[in-house]
């Protein structure tokens, strides 16, 4: 008896699944980033142009394919035409890679958040050195919270090449957040159904709490200011428009083959053009509100360190001149400084390279990006509120939440091709599948414990998906509009939905959209050859700072393999299909 | 008398400013930020609060020497300065005109540092002995990290999630099997028991295969509909 194939219970689940997917780690630590260097409030124009010409008729793209074909990305493509085979293979390969390196990020957020329950939070203050007459020689030269990260987190090795020995606690950790991970994909959209109510919702909670707590910090005004002047200037930067384009795709998660998968589980009446124009508005009015939030703790984090510094210079020169404490304050410094140096000239050059020049514009300029937002700045930020525990576990519940949320949908990317193939599901059941792809993965992840891991984590996120991704998207969009055809797509939609798309979706699928991820990949490719060599950031223990190195041959070489893993996947499923029929033609016809 | 009253005191004084200077020999720095630690509740600096301070090194040096030879008029203070800041020297009763060695200050001030900082209501920080560092007090670390035992507990619900989930799975499957083969065999058992109805044994009938009355049978499917 054919099994039916498992649907989802109810609409909702399925939207759900499709923002804690699409709403991830990018949303937090990237998208803040790109708006504060590319103009603040005036990058939301180009950004709302691409959601429109990119965002939206891609995703409806990929879910309407998934919701007609009711198979995952392999299946999918090859009812399209049996030479796109390769297409679905390169998603599951990219969505592999994508898994390899993504599942550190939530190994590393359960690490902080074990270690939010204690008082005083581990990364406030430095430890102290062997014989307690001060603080850690590398804490002194950085500041606590980096060092929590780079040495008691990472135990980061100065350059790629010093591999060093994998670290306990943080294979420990990687293996926590697998076991979670297998936990919530066990029984397939049985149990994935239900985990993405609670993963998809809960970061929402926090971040109204955030928001909240975050507008009352004192300081908060000058970040969103900061944030929200728009420097419209920046718009005639071919920069921002190929970062807003490039946020658009990759925020979205498209080309992964896991909307594929999702929209494979959907009754066939869903209507799937209402969910995508949901999904995607959801997807970046959370960008836009996690970015609110980003600012406020931006303006409280530089408001705080600004004061700090006034108030280090103050004593300073206090304990210089002995001068009555209070006469010196942060309105008079200036005048004071200049009487000091009028009437003890040779004492004032001497202090003078001590006595720093406080800005907060400097503060605030400081633009991170990454898991240096994630886990520095808003780690620094949170050891300076009140009841810093609570905030601490909130933040690393809501990182986890997110994080959880895209996993479930890289690994229901790589899962459905394979439980869709009789040939493996008649030999093992679910069960058993999901669990040897979680511990491929979990091994293979073993290599970002090490002590250079987060080097090697950089260049999977620089190069594991991106290029392949934008290839990847390319050749679907070519292929449903040109090669099924986009009359008869058309026709599918209306058995399903009820009507033809209109005009815009159409343009948007034949044309726009091809050529903005056409002008992408040029621009990508081009960046790539100028830039000649490509560098790194490492960190130098000695100047407690990061440093700029090239990769060696053997990297280099890595960042090839990734790549070209996945972008020839498409070429040779294609040859290997046609060479097969040519057999298959030939063998027919020597025995007829 | 009152002249020689007057060269005594004087050459005392002078004796004092010679030896309790700034940068002097065996001579240390003293820097309180008392609004700094009190904000509102700060006292001003007096001659009652300096005679306070020289009563608590006579102390120290009394605890840690345990002799009681040091008398509050054997402790200099000097240059005192509106940020509260000032020099002090503690000169030995037994040999004239010499100051107690650094070490043995500095140590006596060590041990009794806590006390001294209590009498002020101030903190290391804030009662500053410029020349004495503080031995910073390591963080209390309990036996097992804190961490670990989050992160056991967070393990075992999990592990017991997915060993729940998977047994149950097993259960179904197990459950679907065995109704299936039940099924199977009920179907197999109904067609050896003879069941007689109006004194025809039915297995005549053939339920297997029957005969289907082309006028009851419900063959609307068959027909397309209008």
């Amino acid at each position: 008896m054919e099994k039916s194939r498992p649907l989802w219970d109810n609409s909702l689940q399925f939207v759900f699944a499709c923002i804690s997917y699409a709403v991830g780690l990018g949303n937090v630590w990237r998208f803040p980033y790109l708006c504060q260097m590319y103009g603040g409030g005036g990058f939301l124009i180009p950004y709302f142009i691409m959601l429109i010409a990119e965002g939206m008729p891609l995703l409806y793209l990929e879910l309407a394919v998934g919701q007609r074909m009711r198979q995952g990305s392999i299946g999918a493509w090859k009812i399209i035409s049996p030479y796109l085979c390769g297409v679905g293979i390169a998603s599951v390969v990219v969505s592999f890679f994508l898994s390899m390196y993504y599942n550190v990020i939530n190994a590393w957020a359960f690490w902080y958040l074990f270690h939010s329950f204690q008082d005083p939070l581990p990364w406030a203050t430095c430890p102290l050195n062997t014989n307690h007459t001060g603080y850690e020689e590398e804490c002194e030269k950085t500041s606590s919270t980096q060092y929590f990260w780079y040495r008691q987190t990472l135990n980061i090795s100065p350059s790629l090449e010093t591999s060093g020995s994998m670290q306990w606690e943080q294979v420990l950790c990687l293996t926590l957040a697998w076991l979670v991970v297998y936990l919530c994909i066990l029984r397939g959209t049985e149990s994935t159904g239900k985990v993405v109510y609670v993963t998809a919702s809960l970061p929402y909670c926090v971040l109204i709490i955030y928001l909240i707590r975050g507008l009352t910090l004192h300081g908060a005004v000058n970040g969103l200011i900061y944030m929200f002047t728009p420097k419209l200037e920046q718009l005639s930067n071919p920069k921002t428009w190929i970062s807003a384009a490039t946020q658009i795709f990759f925020s979205l998660g498209l080309g992964f083959g896991s909307l594929i998968a999702y929209a494979s589980y959907n009754e066939a009446s869903n209507n799937c053009e209402r969910h995508a124009i949901i999904v995607s508005l959801i997807n970046s009015a959370t960008s836009i509100f996690a970015s609110v939030v980003t600012f406020s703790i931006y303006g409280f984090k530089a408001t705080f360190n600004y004061e700090s510094c006034l108030n280090k210079v103050i004593l300073l020169l206090m304990n210089a001149f002995d001068l009555e404490e209070g006469s010196l304050t942060a309105d008079n410094l200036n005048e004071m400084k200049d009487y000091l140096m009028a009437t003890h000239p040779q004492e004032y050059a001497q202090l003078s390279p001590q006595v720093k020049n406080c800005s907060l514009e400097a503060e605030l300029d400081t633009a991170v990006q990454g898991t240096g937002l994630a886990f520095i700045v808003y780690s620094e930020a949170i050891k300076n509120m009140e009841v810093p525990q609570l905030y601490s576990v909130l933040y690393f519940v809501m990182l986890l939440m997110l994080g959880i949320g895209s996993m479930l949908g890289n690994t229901a990317a790589i899962l459905t091709p394979l439980t869709d193939s009789r040939v493996i599901t008649a030999r093992f059941p679910k069960e058993v599948i999901s669990g040897a792809v979680c511990f491929i993965n979990c091994i293979i992840g073993l290599i970002f414990t090490m002590e250079a891991g987060n080097y090697w984590f950089d260049i999977f996120n620089d190069y594991a998906a991106t290029l392949s991704l934008l290839l990847i998207v390319l050749v679907e969009t070519i292929a449903v509009c040109y090669i099924y055809g986009i009359r008869r797509f058309e026709k599918d939609l209306h058995t399903m939905i009820g009507h033809k798309p209109n005009w815009y979706w159409k343009i948007m699928w034949a044309f726009a959209s091809p050529l903005l991820i056409v002008s992408l990949f040029i621009f990508y490719l081009t960046d790539y050859i100028l830039t000649g060599t490509l560098q790194y950031q490492a960190w130098d223990a000695t100047q407690g700072q990061l440093v700029t190195k090239d990769y060696p041959g053997y990297a280099r070489a890595m960042i090839g393999l990734l790549v070209a893993a996945s972008t020839m996947c498409i070429p040779l499923g294609a040859l290997v299909t046609f060479v097969r029929k040519r057999l298959k033609r030939e063998s027919v016809s020597t025995v007829a | 008398m009152l002249r020689v009253l007057l060269l005594t005191l004087s050459v005392v004084a002078i004796v004092h400013a010679e030896l309790c200077k700034p940068d002097a020999q065996n001579a240390f720095k003293v820097r309180l930020s008392i609004k700094t630690a009190l904000g509102d509740n700060a006292y001003a600096w007096d001659a009652n609060e300096e005679y306070l301070f020289k009563a608590m090194v006579a102390f120290a040096m009394r605890r840690y020497s345990s002799k009681s030879t040091t008398q509050i008029s054997n402790v200099l203070v000097c240059n005192v300065t509106d940020r509260v800041s000032f020099w002090f020297v503690v000169t030995d009763s037994s040999k004239n005109l010499t100051t107690v060695p650094e070490s043995e200050v500095e140590a006596a001030i060590r041990m009794n540092r806590n006390r001294i900082n209590n009498a002020f209501l101030l903190s290391d920080q804030t009662l500053q002995f410029l020349k004495i560092t503080s031995t910073l007090s390591p963080p209390v670390e309990p036996s097992t990290p804190i961490w670990l035992i989050v992160f056991g507990v967070v393990l075992c619900l999990i592990v017991a999630g997915i060993l729940f989930l998977v047994v149950a799975g097993i259960q179904q499957r197990k459950k679907k099997n065995k109704d299936s083969t039940e099924r199977e065999n009920l179907e197999e058992k109904s067609e050896e028991i003879v069941t007689v109805e109006n004194g025809i044994p039915c297995e005549t009938l053939d339920l297997k295969a029957g005969h289907i009355n082309g006028v009851f049978a419900a063959d609307d499917e068959r027909f397309t509909s209008l």
